[in-house]
């Protein structure tokens, strides 16, 4: 143990140094200026200046989501800390790992509406896993660590530490290691034998079951096991937009994607089920559709870190509260002696329905009549040509649920997006993070134009930093999946979703440009694949490539919201024939 | 939908009142009483939360509750394993002419009254919430001027204490 005189915002660049940060996306202001003098010297923590708070938040979601481990944001008080609440949330929402460091006023114009004074650990309270306001220097160590320990352990999530001016400012004894005091923190991660042995047996007695993946199993990086589980049962597996790349796309076992946009062979599969086993996954609405009538038939195995999900919405008949990895890992075992002692599942039957949905209703996309380019063909094209080794980073809407439809994931944590808050936004600063993390790799965003034109400043950091991300902007000149609801429920009113493509506002290739980015332009089928191989030539600057294609593309299938699984559509008033190869 | 009382051990820390109330705000519960103060351990507090809910999100309420990182320990206590005492503070029109009444209540209620004004008094009384109403509905005809109540606090019967092993959590992590 060792203990050194400093300031408090010594410690915090100490601190961070010692838990084994090395990189942080911020801006300074103010209340956080005392930090960004030491973290000047730090010759283990590079900063990386982005544009917007937000992008900061991003950056360190796909920094985190491609390295494993805990990604790092910095921003002052106020406005600062405000604009980083939607990665944050958008963090909480999908369990990722992040520390969001802010600067506060001092204590003594805590509460008197200071300037740049936000509540921001009230504000960020439900949105946290757990947040800090530090107001003694002599606390900053120790919080630092505890922060890191609650964002990365357990159900990983966002922690914010809200540290106030005067604290960076006064003079510490700064002692390393700390002892983290944090008795009311004790995840769960050993699974309960007996219920893992009830799952087993579960599993080996049904005719119809499901392996329902979800993001759980890529935060626990138990996709090696995931595998031995899936091939040891012969179960069909099904793996959420959280989850993709769990199993690699192209495994026999795999039925893809449930939900909204899932493929009708993976929503039939858990629609027909007599036995679900959810895997780090939470039975979001998005793939249950409405509840009620979600999975009619089938008994629940549910097994997840967080013991709040289970039975949260869908009643589980086998809880288990434990690490996806170690669930697996014991289910496998368990499963071994069912095996053993000649107890193994049956499941031909249910694999020849399977097939005869997989066979009649594979994914697909119509070419448009007119000449423009489709925009799932740009989309699958990426993947064909970039291929199973790059990262993918979407933002929300239809170029999301097409590159988790069309793009092929051949292995775990290559799909990066926002599935639970939906933040249209993402994909700029978080292909930056995760370029950052993964230097060596390709790192792909695939971008709306709507979402594109809110994080779009975070070029310039990629420029000047060198973080050579390439960005495919899908530019249909709407807001896509809105207009696609207004299509289908509003009538075809397009009440402002036009977003004027044609008028070339911007002018994505000069906005490129200006940002010193390479852009690029391609508005004919032909053309595509020539384009995606120069950015893929052009390695020492990020590159945009504004992809115009058909505005009126959309995808299927989909269910609508408020509707159940059984309700799924193929195609505009096409529903799926369920009794097909019967 | 029923009522349950849970007793929540938490760290005494700035701000856990409003984690526990922001929690109870955002998942849609409604608390219908809240009482919070120290305990014999000078480091845990002891929140007594009446919640109106059926089973099912009770035990939602109890999971996200233990989710919070400052929450130690939640028990739900039985009403029949348990003792459960409120206190109001009543303020009851009384003149020379009802004094004398309003008085035999308050002795067949084993209340207490607490000031004396020429035309009212102010009672205060503890017991269950059985008894609390009973005696507020014979207390009305006189004329109720101001009322205020504590939540609820409650604590098991017998010899064991919820209290010892979150204490020792807190002393192992210290």
């Amino acid at each position: 143990m060792t203990t050194e005189q400093m300031t408090g915002a010594q410690a915090l660049v100490r601190a961070l140094e010692n838990v084994g940060v090395d990189t942080v996306f911020g801006i300074p202001g103010g209340a956080i200026l005392p930090a960004y003098d030491p973290l000047f010297d730090s010759r283990k923590l590079r900063h990386i200046l982005v544009r917007h708070e937000q992008g900061a938040g991003h950056a360190a979601q796909g920094y985190a989501m491609v390295t494993g481990r805990v990604g790092v944001c910095m921003a002052t008080s106020g406005p600062g800390a405000t604009n980083l609440v939607t990665a944050i949330s958008d963090a909480y929402m999908d369990s990722v790992p992040i520390v969001a460091i802010t600067g506060q006023v001092a204590t003594s114009l805590i509460g008197t509406d200071g300037f740049q004074e936000a509540d921001i650990a009230g504000i960020t309270m439900p949105i946290t896993k757990h947040n800090f306001l530090v107001t003694k220097a002599e606390d900053i160590g120790r919080t630092i660590a505890e922060a890191f320990h609650i964002a990365g352990t357990g159900r990983p999530g966002p922690v914010l530490v809200d540290i106030a001016k005067d604290a960076l400012q006064a003079t510490v004894d700064f002692t390393w290691p700390v002892q983290l005091q944090l008795p009311g923190y004790r995840p769960v991660t050993r699974p309960h034998s007996k219920q893992v042995r009830e799952a087993a047996r579960l599993i080996v007695e049904a005719e119809r079951p499901v392996l329902y993946v979800g993001g759980g199993v890529l935060k626990a990086g138990a996709s090696a096991e995931l595998k031995v589980l899936a091939e040891l049962t012969g179960a069909p597996v099904v793996t959420t937009l959280m989850a993709k790349g769990a199993l690699p796309d192209s495994h026999p076992l795999h039925m893809g994607m449930p939900g909204m946009h899932g493929a009708v062979g993976a929503v039939g599969a858990l629609q027909r089920a007599d036995l679900i086993v959810a895997l780090g996954a939470r039975f979001d609405d998005r793939v249950t559709g409405k509840l009620d009538g979600f999975a009619p038939h089938a008994k629940i195995v549910h097994a997840d870190i967080d013991p709040a999900e289970i039975s949260k919405n869908r009643h589980a008949d086998v809880p288990i509260v434990g690490d996806a990895r170690e669930v697996i890992a014991d289910l496998v075992v368990a499963l071994q002696n069912e095996h053993e002692a000649g107890r193994k599942g049956e499941y031909e039957d249910w694999w020849r329905q399977l097939n005869a949905w997989r066979d009649t209703y594979p994914l697909g996309y119509d070419t448009p009549s007119d000449g423009s380019v489709s925009p799932q063909y740009v989309i699958e094209r990426i993947g064909k040509l970039a291929g199973p080794d790059a990262y993918y980073v979407a933002g929300v809407g239809q170029h999301q649920m097409w590159a988790a439809q069309f793009i092929k994931y051949e292995r775990p944590g290559a799909f990066l997006n926002s599935g639970g808050a939906g933040t249209m936004g993402y994909a700029v600063p978080a292909a930056m993070g995760a370029k950052v993390g993964a230097p060596d790799t390709q790192v792909w965003a695939i971008d709306g134009d709507g979402c594109f034109q809110m994080t779009n400043q975070e070029l310039a950091t990629c420029a000047i930093e060198g973080i050579p991300v390439k960005i495919a902007v899908i530019n249909n000149g709407n807001l896509g999946m809105v207009r696609q609801w207004q299509t289908l429920f509003y009538n075809e009113r397009y009440s402002n979703t036009n977003l004027h493509a044609a008028k070339r506002i911007p002018d994505f290739v000069k906005l490129a440009e200006a940002y010193g980015c390479v852009g690029l332009r391609c508005d004919k089928a032909e053309d595509v694949d020539a384009v995606i191989a120069k950015a893929m030539e052009i390695n020492d600057a990020p590159v945009v490539i504004d992809f115009v294609v058909h505005q009126d593309a959309m995808v299927w299938p989909m269910v609508a919201a408020g509707t159940g699984n059984d309700d799924i559509k193929i195609a505009r008033d096409m529903a799926p024939d369920w009794e097909n190869g019967d | 939908m029923s009522l349950h009382t849970l007793s929540v051990l938490v760290e005494n820390k700035p701000g856990i009142l409003a984690r526990v109330a922001a929690l109870f705000s955002r998942r849609g519960f409604n608390i219908e009483s809240l009482a919070v103060g120290t305990t014999e351990h000078p480091e845990i507090s002891r929140m007594t939360i009446v919640v109106n809910v059926a089973d099912l999100p009770l035990e939602q309420v109890t999971k996200q509750l233990n989710k919070l990182i400052n929450v130690l320990k939640i028990v739900e206590l039985d009403p029949s394993a348990s003792v459960q005492r409120e206190l109001v503070l009543v303020k009851v029109r009384a003149d020379a002419e009802t004094r004398s009444q309003v008085l035999e209540t308050v002795q067949l209620f084993r209340a207490k009254v607490v000031d004396v004004a020429p035309d009212a008094v102010t009672i205060e009384v503890t017991g269950n919430r059985d008894k609390l109403d009973a005696f507020i509905r014979i207390l009305e005809p006189f004329g109720i001027k101001e009322m205020v109540q504590s939540g609820m606090v409650a604590i098991g019967r017998g010899a064991r204490s919820i209290t010892d092993r979150s204490l020792r959590a807190i002393e192992r992590s210290a």
